[in-house]
């Protein structure tokens, strides 16, 4: 592959040797046990060095990378007789947006999320992740329907942000955004939302707003691109690096803002390296947090969720 | 000064706005330059109530101070403040944030981007928050979220209609998520005031974009704009790059927002307050 992730690149060759190793070894019938044991602990250490001290323009990388699980991944793994359900019933259907039901160890549930594609051609038609307010619509639509069923719902947030272009300015994209935030600050079904790679700015936060705020451990959540940091602030998009980490997006930064809940972990070297751990870990995190969701009155959900929200924002205030 | 505005009454720990129709701006004179058409408007004690800021060659409507705007609106000397002290930190340790602050507070007066309180038109009594974007460009942060949420959530407690004008660059980025979760934050209190039944007019100024619009600006019971504003969620310059072409002229105007049936209604300065009144009376309840 060429477009590999330039810190992950050690790793990657460290990989391919011992894969080179294990399969000499097995062609010549010789054996290389010891070599590549010694081999397999400098790769783990290798990628605890890099994984654990990931900057936040790297986890930047890495929620952006091609080769990341995507929403339609976690739900093939985490999830049965996933059916999609298509259009907002008024424009059309965003592809840049999916949704639909699927059953969660037996019990049905209301699955949402943005949708990347894998290579060019797919992103090209599910516009990189990036939807139109009938994207917004859809997503709307179909939480609605999970009110009315009582299934709870789960959000999975991998979006570059809400497009900027002519159309979703003529179908009234901040319109379409600000409905979706009214509506799911009370919607009386449980809401989990899964940020698991990029959360870019209202057109993330449109489908996240919920109970339980979950996030991979190098996803990244943040009000504007590092790039459009940047190039507000400096005059020079180059320094997205320095703007990632004064933005303060990752999932550890956010989790001491008191803005996400729980910080969901990633196998070691990430979750591009093992797509089944990584949904294994979300699906724990999901199970254990519609199961406290499960116990509190609906009334007192909405309470709490109002609240939860309320409570964000730091600010003076003299005399008190 | 502009801080005349806010003269400080004897017994109150309000701030009272005793006018319309005082000093416009810092200088008792003032050259403003038309940003439609480039005419240069001047404005003297006595002018804002003449021309309401609109260019009289072209009708563009220029920027207005939140306490002008108050004072346009308002009866006067009706206005009560809230939360006159609340300020912004800088909880990001962004760069540079404390300075921009220190240098908007200085500028204008205030001690943040919205501007909110009570007060009556015509004698009806309502909640009203009012954004000026001679601070950051009105940007939301932390302090612009509370208030606005403050304000939303007074009306549903004392039973008052509610009136916003906004005008804003968006979220401010230099309080990062903080900012972008206010957005959820006041659209919940705007559901909450739904609940209780009392009118919410949401009056959209040149320019509002971004957070404010993808937020509590769009979920008006009446959504009114001032002729000419930009109004949007995207900023023009960002989707000129995205789509790599032009933008046709009128683009995201109230014009195009009215055609797009984003809008109720365009309304004049010199009528917007009369426009307010009878939407006011036609809500009271009896
Ligand atoms: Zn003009």
């Amino acid at each position: 592959m060429s477009n590999k992730l330039e810190f992950d690149r050690p790793i990657n060759e460290l990989e391919v040797k011992i894969n080179e190793l294990k399969i000499f070894s097995e062609e010549k019938e010789i054996s290389l046990d010891k070599e590549i044991e010694v081999l397999e602990e400098r790769l783990n250490r290798l990628k605890r060095e890099i994984y654990e001290n990931l900057n936040p323009w790297q986890k930047t990388q890495i929620a952006r990378y091609v080769e990341r699980p995507s929403t339609m991944d976690y739900i093939k793994y985490i999830f049965q007789d996933f059916i999609e359900l298509h259009g907002d019933r008024e424009f059309g259907d965003d592809k840049a947006m999916v949704g639909g039901l699927a059953f969660l160890n037996k019990s049905p549930v209301t699955l949402i999320g943005h949708r990347k594609g894998k290579g060019i051609k797919e992103n090209v038609l599910r516009n990189f992740g990036m939807p139109h307010p009938e994207g917004y619509r859809k997503v709307l639509r179909l939480m609605r329907q999970a009110e009315k069923f009582k299934r709870p719902i789960i959000s999975f947030i991998d979006t570059p942000g809400a497009f900027p272009g002519i159309g979703a300015e003529e179908r009234g994209q901040g319109r379409a955004i600000a409905e979706n935030l009214m509506a799911l600050s009370c919607l009386k079904t449980p809401i989990v939302v899964v940020i698991c790679g990029e959360g870019g700015s209202g057109g993330a936060l449109a489908l996240s707003v919920g109970d339980r705020i979950c996030m991979l451990e190098h996803a990244v959540y943040s009000v504007i691109s590092p790039e459009g940091c940047a190039s507000i602030l400096w005059k020079d998009s180059n320094r997205a690096e320095d703007a990632a980490s004064v933005l303060k997006i990752t999932a550890q930064d956010l989790l001491e803002f008191g803005i996400i809940d729980v910080i969901i972990p990633e196998p070691l070297g990430g979750a591009h390296r093992d797509y089944q751990c990584t949904a294994e870990n979300i699906k724990d995190v999901i199970m254990n947090q519609l199961k406290e969701l499960d116990k509190v009155p609906v009334d007192e959900l909405i309470k709490n969720r109002y609240n939860k929200f309320r409570k964000i924002g730091e600010f003076l205030e003299q005399g008190k | 000064m502009l801080r005349d505005f806010f003269k400080k009454a004897k017994s109150s720990k309000y701030a009272v706005l005793d006018i319309p129709g005082r000093a416009v701006s810092p200088k008792d004179e003032e050259m403003i330059k038309c940003g439609e058409c480039g005419e240069v408007i001047y404005c003297k004690e006595g002018d804002l109530e003449k021309h309401y800021k609109v260019c009289k060659k072209c009708n563009y409507p220029l920027k207005l101070t939140a306490m002008e705007r108050l004072s346009l609106i308002l009866d006067a000397g009706s206005f009560v403040e809230y939360d006159s002290k609340m300020e912004s930190k800088n909880p990001l340790n962004f760069p540079e944030y404390e300075d921009k602050l220190v240098a908007a507070r200085e500028s204008t007066g205030l001690k943040e981007a919205v501007v909110t309180g009570e007060g009556t038109i015509e004698n009806i009594p309502l909640v009203i928050g009012v954004m000026d974007q001679f601070f950051i460009s009105a940007s939301m942060g932390s302090v612009v979220g509370e208030k606005i949420t403050r304000a939303l959530e007074t009306a549903v407690e004392k039973k008052l209609p509610i009136i916003i004008f906004s005008a804003s660059g968006g979220a401010r980025m230099q309080e990062g998520l903080l900012s972008l979760m206010q957005m959820a934050k006041t659209s919940a209190a705007v559901a909450k005031l739904n609940s209780s039944g009392q009118l919410f007019i949401s009056v959209l100024t040149n320019p509002t974009t971004g957070g404010v619009t993808a937020s509590f600006a769009s979920l008006g019971d009446i959504i009114i704009a001032e002729p000419q504003a930009l109004i949007g969620f995207a900023g023009p310059r960002v989707i000129e790059q995205t789509i790599r072409q032009k933008l046709p002229t009128g683009f995201q105007r109230a014009e195009f927002q009215l055609q797009h049936g984003m809008v109720d209604m365009i309304v004049e300065r010199k009528d917007l307050r009369r426009t307010l009144s009878r939407l006011l009376l036609m809500h009271k309840r009896v």
